[in-house]
């Protein structure tokens, strides 16, 4: 019983509000339940079907998450949300759309794709992580003791600015990217049919991840953000360079996002001025699903929020008999995030004092 | 030159007094004189009045199309039939005509601010446009209320004449999607053969329209099984999940009349999605430009697009439109499909002017904008590029003929109708 009036929330005194919140959490979990056995009893999809949802779900949770991570470094450190993350993002895959058609054209792609593939990836990563540190010096240090609602103002302005730099510069057409030969094609894995960027991208998602964990838990530069995120005047007092590891800290994050974008062109095979926006707020939704200013919390979101989306609409809505449950993908996946915060205000990995 | 336009400017004031006249009785409006019809007292019975031009001022004819975004192809290619339109034709009514051209953004949003912004300018004869149905839905309503007749080359969304909520000064010289439809669920049950399709629409009057005739159609015409509709929104990229939701119905067709953005990253998606490898593609005009192609790459080889059947018969075309249009616009050849609609669109609207329009004995022209709408409404085997063109009072004024392409080497190949 204890068990059932902590899960609703009631503690000691009841308020009307707290009423309200249980009977609202009751009637979600009746929804999501009725919903799924509905679906499941319907059985438009096949058991393959739904597989095929989970993997294209977490590839693309893969990359929200690395997006993820951008905001969540970022908000460890300064208590800021960077909101102009989403066009790092694209500014790398954007600008690496260039190098990559270049070298499709010349031949080089064909002849050494492994090698072609890598220089796209580091010119998308370095391109973002110049990006993130010219923002950081320009956009957001003057204002570092400014009040907490100011660089988010500067951040928005940052992020119109550098959509519209981008469309003057590059034009507003969609730009397809050249395809690489070796991602070509699907494998079975574990008997599902899976397509191989799917795999690509995954597997680079995680590695980057556990990279970045390592970076953060094992070396010096990984301790000093550590330190300056837990307080940036001891970090200072113990001879801590705090610019120099919020600098590194926008690197990281924008060296991620850059490699975000160019697994993003590998399942999508395009670029536009404007499609650092809509990842970039789901980047930003997975970062507070998983916990905000949680490295692990950040990752755990993206990939949750990835598969929801993915199945999500279908599992909850079809048994319905709702016509088209993909128009509402946004409306099922913020509608978690809404049902997750009010279940657990800090996210899924959120610390009370971390808020 | 002068002679011609005084003479049809006279005698369309005469026409046009005398209608005047009938509908107010005829008594109070004496024509004053020798020197024809008195344009003030026509206007002052015009119920939205006259547009006037001062002796040397240009006529100025407004467009409203996709200039910009994912589609301006689709725009640019109208608006330089437009340009090319009046680069043949300089002179309309002893005046010269400028355009101010305005964005329609393929949007209801867009269409709106468009109209709004041409609206507020008296000047503005008529407009051209929009491309999209979903503009033209909004940028009807608020220049009919003006009295601005909208003509549009690209909008085949039936409701948009159906009587139910057509427009009073809304006409279009593009075909309605009832015939494109009822064409491609033709040409799915006659020569693709096919027994079953699943549709996807991205929420537009147009794409939501269009494939809910070609299903009917196709159930109707040869017993075919339409397994889903579907629809995404504008915006999306990840569509697998879609895609895999239509696997599940084993689909021999995938239909999806949406445009390029979309479009292209459906093209690419279908052909990895496990189901749907052997599934035939389909598309409408609003993916027939090589913006489309160039998005799609190799994914969208063998792929069929239905859209207006531009071959047309004739040595205009050839040897006299085509040459311009690339003068205009700097291109090797047309980026879209609905040139031709917006210079006939344009010649049009040209014609009318010149049977309704007055001048005063300073040399001011008036042209009253309940007799242009009538007159645009009253056309009748107007010989255009895409053919003898007769306006119905739902302002249907195509002579509609559909064709289906397929995408060959990065090529569209006309392939159907053969004759």
């Amino acid at each position: 019983m204890r068990i059932v009036r902590r899960l609703l929330g009631l503690h000691e005194r009841l308020s009307i509000v707290d009423v309200v919140l249980a009977l609202l959490r009751v009637a979600v979990v009746v929804f999501v339940i009725a919903g799924v056995t509905a679906t499941l009893l319907k059985g438009t999809f096949t058991l393959q079907a739904w597989e095929s949802l989970a993997v294209s779900g977490l590839a693309l949770g893969a990359i929200y998450a690395l997006i993820a991570l951008g905001y969540t470094l970022v908000y460890g450190i300064l208590f800021m949300i960077n909101f102009a993350h989403g066009e790092v993002f694209m500014s790398g895959a954007f600008t690496a759309f260039y190098v990559a058609q270049a070298l499709f054209r010349s031949g080089f792609l064909a002849s050494n794709p492994i090698l072609a593939f890598v220089i796209v990836l580091l010119v998308a990563m370095l391109v973002s992580a110049s990006v993130a540190v010219v923002l950081e010096r320009v956009a957001y240090r003057p204002l570092r003791n400014a009040p907490r609602l100011v660089p988010l103002i500067t951040a928005i302005g940052a992020s119109l600015f550098l959509q519209n730099t981008f469309r003057g510069l590059y034009g507003a057409g969609v730009k397809a990217y050249p395809s690489w030969p070796m991602f070509q094609g699907s494998i079975s894995l574990f008997g599902i049919p899976v397509r191989v960027t799917q795999v690509v991208v995954f597997v680079a998602a995680i590695l980057l991840m556990f990279g970045l964990y390592w970076f953060v838990e094992r070396t010096r530069t990984g301790r000093a953000m550590r330190a300056v995120s837990e307080n940036k005047d001891v970090a200072a007092m113990m001879g801590i360079n705090v610019d120099r590891v919020i600098v590194t800290t926008f690197a990281i994050g924008g060296i991620l996002a850059g490699a975000a974008g160019i697994l993003y062109t590998l399942l999508f095979n395009q670029v536009l001025f404007s499609m650092g926006f809509v990842p970039g707020i789901k980047a930003f939704t997975a970062a507070v699903l998983g916990g905000i200013g949680n490295i692990v919390g950040a990752m755990l979101g993206g990939l949750v929020l990835g598969v929801l989306e993915s199945i999500g609409p279908y599992l909850l809505l079809d048994g319905f008999n709702i016509p088209t449950p993909n128009q509402l993908t946004t409306v099922v996946a913020f509608l978690v995030l809404v049902l997750v915060l009010i279940f657990r205000p800090t996210g899924i990995l959120g610390r009370k004092d971390n808020t | 030159m002068p002679r011609r336009y005084r003479m049809s400017a006279i005698l369309g004031g005469v026409l046009l007094f005398l209608g005047a006249c009938s509908n107010t009785g005829g008594s109070s409006t004496a024509p004053s004189g020798s020197t024809g019809p008195n344009p003030t007292t026509i206007c002052a019975a015009d119920k939205f009045g006259c547009v006037q031009y001062g002796p040397t001022d240009p006529i100025n004819l407004g467009t409203s199309l996709a200039i910009t975004g994912a589609n301006s192809s689709l725009g640019l290619d109208s608006q330089y039939g437009v340009k090319v339109a009046i680069a043949l034709r300089p002179m309309v009514a002893g005046h010269t005509v400028k355009e101010t051209d305005t964005d329609d953004g393929c949007s209801a949003d867009g269409g709106t601010a468009s109209a709004n912004q041409l609206k507020a300018d008296p000047t503005i004869v008529a407009v051209v446009g929009t491309s999209c149905s979903s503009a033209g839905v909004k940028a009807a309503e608020i220049l009919s209320a003006a009295g601005i007749m909208l003509v549009s080359p690209s909008n085949t969304a039936p409701s948009l004449t159906d009587p139910s909520s057509h427009q009073p000064f809304y006409a279009r010289t593009a075909h309605n999607d009832k015939i494109q439809g009822a064409a491609m669920a033709d040409f799915a049950c006659t020569v693709l053969k096919v027994k079953s399709a699943a549709t996807i629409n991205d929420g537009s009057p147009y794409a939501a329209q269009l494939q809910q005739v070609f299903a009917t159609n196709f159930t109707s015409e040869c017993g075919g099984k339409v397994t889903t509709q579907q629809a995404i929104t504008v915006g999306q990229t990840d569509f697998n999940s879609v895609l895999t939701a239509i696997a599940a119905g084993k689909p021999d067709l995938l239909y999806y009349p949406i445009f390029v953005a979309e479009g292209a990253l459906i093209t690419q998606q279908a052909k990895q999605t496990a189901g749907l490898e052997k599934t035939i593609l389909a598309g409408a005009d609003g993916l027939q430009t090589p913006d489309f192609l160039s998005a799609a790459g190799s994914a969208a080889e063998g792929m069929y697009l239905s859209g207006p059947d531009l071959n047309f018969a004739g040595n205009f075309y050839e040897q006299t439109f085509l040459p311009k249009y690339k003068e205009v616009s700097g291109e090797s050849a047309p980026i879209s499909v609905f040139h031709a609609h917006a210079f006939d669109a344009t010649n049009m609207i040209f014609d009318a002017i010149e049977k309704v329009a007055l001048k005063d004995a300073q040399g001011n022209l008036y042209i009253p904008r309940t007799a242009l709408k009538d007159a645009i409404f009253a056309t009748k085997d107007f010989k255009g590029i895409t053919g003898n063109l007769t306006c119905n009072p739902d302002g249907d004024c195509a002579n509609a003929k559909i064709s289906v392409v397929k995408v060959e080497s990065g090529k569209f190949v006309r392939i159907w109708p053969t004759t």
